[in-house]
């Protein structure tokens, strides 16, 4: 098999099964518009300060239900014995595994960017903000699924479990949570977001090159 | 190869007895430094006309930052020499640097905040050196939980080798990301391109003091891989006639 077949066959297969637990995607994008909203009761319902703070809160709360889905993506095909059916396939690894990765920002991400907007209204966002937290959104995420790859990967079989998941996961997520909340901040300033979203961008390359081999490597590290 | 040139001390039977020698030369090597370091510090230096007294934090806190980074980059390159050459020992190296790398960005952190209290009026504020100093000790805590979560040792080893990786490309990124992000912090004091902006004596006792922070990791590196040797490779003839 070639390698966009194996990318092709790994997001089909995810995502029928994505489709087949519904409910366990669904949470994820509860669980992102239920932290949004706990922020103005924790804080106060002023308009200014909440307006202010909705794109570093939009991205904090996609950032921590990324990690919520996280350990669906390979734990439940190495508990079954598939993900190492998968490691001997006739297919390179790295590409099987960034059909699985893309299924699941299809499943995780890609709702969230949709969502986002709802978050922004919520908070009162003007539809230029609105427009640009969307656009950190589409290319912040890809590098959150990557780098999560990359650490549930790591983490497979281990004690650890979701702390150890996030604690590994969150550090190296800090560039693309500072350009991605950045990139409103500077447009409102007047500077634009051009440069945020360049690089952002430069970020979801990068994730994509690397991070198929990455995770494909750990992955088979799970298996020594 | 094996047992010649370069790759000798690649193995941990040959590699035990010579960090065994090399702990107490290195280990008095930076208590030496220390003092005469110390000394310089807080004896000899000028006070500061701006900062007064409070900037001899100065001689704990830039070593402690300086041997922070540098430590992580160290275990990066051990790992990828683990990944490269496949030696246990290379490994085993990484594993034993990361807690003093993990201390070093502690004490950064903490004399930091004692430093800024008095300078800035706070002790912590959400500077770029300041948070990607902390965001540096999670990714040490990381690398630390990761390798206590595994049992495997082999397993461990490589799964720590690709995080140090994938930290070490992504550190510099945070450290621009966090400088664009908010900066307060004083530019640094010491650059290898402009001429240093601070007094002769001032600038020797930090050097001493980096210096004193080199000797005591390695000592402290190598005496911790001694006993990694030691746990790992209990099941061998050598150890076992060792702690006989």
């Amino acid at each position: 098999m070639n390698a966009g077949a194996a990318i092709a066959w790994g997001l089909r297969r995810d995502l029928a099964l994505a489709m087949r637990s519904r409910a366990e995607v669904a949470i994820v994008l509860a669980f992102f518009l239920l932290v949004t909203s706990m922020f103005p009761l924790g804080l106060e319902p002023d308009p200014a300060l909440l307006s202010k703070i909705a794109p570093g809160i939009a991205w904090v709360a996609a950032l921590l239900a990324s990690l919520l889905g996280l350990p669906r993506l390979f734990a439940g095909d190495h508990a079954d014995g598939s993900l190492e059916q998968l490691a001997l396939a006739d297919a390179p690894l790295p590409a099987l595994v960034a059909g699985k990765v893309l299924a699941h920002w299809v499943a995780t991400g890609l709702p969230l960017v949709l969502l986002a907007p709802l978050a922004g209204i919520q908070f009162g966002l003007e539809p230029a903000a609105i427009g640009i937290l969307v656009a950190t959104l589409a290319l912040g995420t890809p590098v959150l699924a990557w780098l999560g790859a990359i650490g549930a990967a790591l983490t497979l079989g281990t004690r650890g479990g979701a702390a150890l998941l996030a604690l590994l996961v969150l550090p190296l997520a800090v560039p693309v949570l500072v350009f991605g909340a950045g990139a409103v901040e500077s447009s409102r300033a007047g500077l634009g977001a051009q440069a945020h979203l360049s690089l952002l961008g430069a970020g979801a390359i990068l994730s994509m090159v690397f991070g198929p081999f990455v995770t494909a490597l750990a992955v088979r590290i799970s298996f020594e | 190869m094996a047992g010649s040139g370069f790759f000798r001390f690649s193995s941990p039977a040959s590699f035990y007895p010579l960090a065994g020698r090399l702990v107490p030369v290195f280990g008095w090597l930076a208590a030496a430094l220390t003092v005469a370091g110390l000394y310089i510090g807080f004896a000899v230096a000028p006070t500061d006309f701006q900062q007064g007294e409070a900037y001899r934090i100065i001689f704990i806190h830039v070593p402690a930052a300086w041997m922070a980074m540098f430590t992580y980059l160290v275990i990066a390159g051990w790992s990828a020499a683990s990944f490269v050459w496949n030696t246990r020992l290379s490994a085993m190296m990484a594993q034993a640097l990361a807690p003093t790398g993990a201390m070093f960005a502690f004490i950064s952190l903490w004399s930091g905040a004692f430093w800024g209290r008095p300078t800035w009026g706070t002790y912590w504020v959400w500077d770029a050196r300041l948070t990607s100093t902390l965001i540096l000790l999670f990714l040490y805590i990381g690398l630390m939980a990761l390798r206590a979560t595994i049992e495997d040792p082999r397993r461990a080893d490589r799964a720590c080798a690709v995080l140090a990786l994938v930290g070490s490309v992504n550190v510099p990124i945070i450290y621009f990301s966090v400088q664009w992000w908010n900066t307060l912090h004083q530019g640094a004091s010491v650059s290898l391109t402009a001429a240093p902006k601070m007094a002769e004596t001032m600038l020797a006792g930090m050097l001493v003091m980096g210096l004193a922070a080199w000797a005591y990791t390695i000592a402290a590196a190598l005496h911790r891989v001694r006993s990694i040797i030691l746990e790992r490779e209990a099941h061998a003839r050598w150890t076992r006639e060792l702690v006989r």
